[in-house]
């Protein structure tokens, strides 16, 4: 135990700077959030994640955000435990027909000012489930939607972007 | 010599093994022989006016059978009456086919939520109560709902309810291209998106008596290796986090980061989903790849080793790892369970070897097997298995051969059939499909190895406390996406 955290002293820090490519469809959809309430929660917010049905593909990369190398609570962004603790809803997966009560009960559970970002194609479109009867068809069905990230699945980077520029400027 | 009772008409174009259009007798048989340990059962399907089951007798390569019942009558006898692995399969199939497995013990639905209300099992006693999670869970993790009867802290019972997940991915294969229907089989469940495309691929394969190159075949070990290892490191790291020993989760998280960013590097993808197609795979090696992976896999060793000996040091995370979750080995047998849920409860199992396919025959790797039964037993046997991958990593670059990565589609003559056993990083995923004269599929089937897993958690919880849940349930570490469909 001593030997790992004193390796630790001495190697530097995985944690990486973040170079973000502008992306003016991103600008646009964060400009268009109600800046008075941004301007209300400061430079921190609070996530609360529900997969609506996804391959589980989006979870790992959602839970790789936490590892050193990108260490999503850095930039004042934290995974909450529950909705009544979140200032963003993460949704991600199609929306089954199955999940959507429990998506619609989450969001509500929200105190607002609130947000909703569909992460992945699944949640933004359907993606490859969008012609399926058992899924609604993306975040957009039930709740609704601020900020797209598309990817199958979003690379963590593509992730904190899109949670980067709910923030603002 | 199992097999020897089993009769029936065989149909042509099934490949590899045989399957059998059996009368309702043989069916009954069977079930029986299952009941009573003498076959495994390896799948069970449904279609239009048809049933399917997929058996094994695990001492002989050869024989796995593929049975057939015609139900005209959309009724059959259960097999879940006579051996219980087959319960969740058949509520399934009713769900999605209207097939009614008679005498069938519980025919509540199972995917299809569309009914108001649920009956959960019944639990009398005196001063129990009732816990109920999910499918809205506190973590970033699937969703699914568990309800737990406790007697003060303790579990005495847990009833696990699925089908949030279910996103009607055998409906949207009917009538897919073959192209289309291999992204859809890599989502079945996301983590093992290689395992899964390969499944798929060496169905099709088997089915058109299609050929992909040897260079290929490779590769893909060389992919599913990688995702084996990257899901391993994740595991190791998560179950130590579910006993609040955060400091192995975030060296794992890094190792497990280094895999994905070679994984995205030479392959184009983290998760390296859609590289492996029918007929061969999409992307190649690059120049210095070869070396670069295996210099990876070195370092992966050499860092790797430190934290195996961190977790073994630490007495208080054992105490939490150690007898905790215990699952039987009659039960894991039972159940034919595969992955590091049946092989740390003693069950010598292993796609790659069992029933076997290629490259792994020309590879040296080891498959441990432990009688522990414990989630401390399902770690080690994924940080053998971490050491395992590695090796075999090791081997594929330097063995691997030149050439093609991709071979040209056979025309299609006529409907065909084909099916597959594939070793994903929990376990065997069995997929079964039928490609029609026009070339698009007429059905598939993915069986994920979750569905024979997911009903041992429910034994092993008891008697344990509510607050080792989690850790009971990341060493399982089931699919939830894989089993809802």
């Amino acid at each position: 135990m001593r030997r790992t955290l004193f390796d630790s002293l001495i190697h530097r820090p995985f944690t990486e700077r973040l170079t973000l490519a502008e992306d003016p469809e991103l600008a646009r959809m964060a400009a268009s959030l109600d800046a008075g309430a941004r301007r209300r929660l400061g430079r921190s917010l609070a996530i609360r994640t529900v997969d609506a049905g996804s391959c589980n593909g989006c979870e790992l990369e959602l839970n790789a955000l936490s590892n050193p190398f990108y260490d999503l609570e850095r930039f004042g962004l934290r995974i909450v435990a529950s909705p009544r603790h979140a200032d963003v809803l993460v949704v991600t997966g199609p929306v089954t027909r199955n999940m959507a009560a429990a998506l619609l009960r989450t969001y509500e559970a929200m105190p607002a000012p609130k947000w909703v970002v569909a992460t992945g194609d699944c949640a933004v479109c359907g993606g490859v489930f969008a012609e399926s009867g058992a899924c609604l068809g993306g975040a957009a069905a039930v709740v609704p939607v601020d900020l797209h990230i598309p990817g199958c699945p979003p690379t963590p980077t593509q992730m904190l972007a899109g949670l980067i520029a709910l923030m603002g400027p | 010599m199992t097999f020897a009772f089993l009769t029936g008409q065989p149909v042509a174009a099934h490949r590899l093994w045989p399957r059998l259009v059996v009368t309702e007798e043989t069916w009954s048989r069977a079930a029986d022989r299952l009941g009573r340990g003498a076959l495994s059962l390896l799948g069970l399907w449904g279609e239009a006016d048809q049933v399917h089951m997929a058996v094994a007798d695990a001492t002989d390569a050869e024989a796995i059978r593929v049975l057939t019942l015609p139900c005209p009558g959309r009724r059959y006898p259960s097999v879940g009456q006579r051996h219980a692995p087959a319960i969740r399969l058949e509520r399934a199939a009713a769900d999605l086919y209207g097939l009614q497995p008679e005498g069938l013990p519980d025919t509540r639905p199972w995917l299809d939520h569309s009914a108001p209300g649920y009956a959960f099992l019944p639990v009398e006693g005196e001063n129990l109560h009732e816990v109920p999670v999910g499918p809205v869970h506190a973590g970033i993790i699937e969703p699914g709902h568990f309800r737990f009867t406790a007697d003060g802290e303790t579990v005495v019972r847990l009833e696990e309810r699925f089908g949030y997940a279910h996103k009607g991915i055998e409906r949207l294969l009917s009538g897919a291209s073959l192209d289309k229907a291999a992204r859809l089989a890599g989502r079945c469940s996301g983590d093992s998106t290689v395992a899964y495309a390969l499944a798929f691929a060496r169905a099709v394969e088997a089915a058109l008596n299609w050929e992909p190159p040897p260079r290929a075949v490779w590769l893909r070990a060389l992919m599913a290796e990688m995702e084996r290892l990257a899901n391993h490191l994740g595991d190791v790291g998560a179950i130590c986090n579910d006993a609040a020993f955060a400091i192995m989760l975030a060296n794992c998280s890094v190792l497990r980061e280094a895999v994905l960013r070679e994984a995205a590097v030479t392959f184009g993808h983290r998760l390296m989903m859609d590289r492996v197609v029918p007929g061969g795979v999409v992307a190649d090696l690059g120049a210095g790849a070869g070396p670069r992976i295996a210099s990876l896999a070195a370092e992966i060793r050499r860092r790797f080793r430190p934290l195996v000996g961190l977790y073994e040091k630490t007495a208080s995370l054992l105490d939490r790892t150690v007898g905790t979750g215990f699952l039987r080995p009659a039960l894991a047998q039972q159940f034919a369970a595969g992955g590091y849920v049946g092989r740390a409860s003693g069950r010598s199992c292993d796609a790659r070897r069992w029933p076997g396919y290629a490259p792994y025959l020309a590879l040296n790797f080891e498959v441990p097997v432990l009688p522990d039964g414990d989630v401390h037993g399902r770690l080690w046997v994924r940080v053998l298995e971490i050491e395992q991958s590695l090796q075999l990593i090791s081997q594929i670059v330097v063995l691997m051969p030149q050439g093609d990565i991709r071979s040209d589609q056979p025309p299609p003559i006529a409907v065909a059939e084909g099916m597959a056993l594939v070793e994903g990083f929990r376990g065997d995923i069995l997929v079964w499909l039928r490609i029609e004269a026009d070339g698009r599929i007429g059905r598939c089937h993915l069986r994920d190895p979750s569905w024979f897993q997911w009903p041992l958690l429910e034994a092993a919880i008891e008697g344990n406390i509510i607050a080792d849940f989690p850790l009971c349930n990341k060493s399982f570490n089931c699919s939830y996406s894989g089993v809802d469909l």
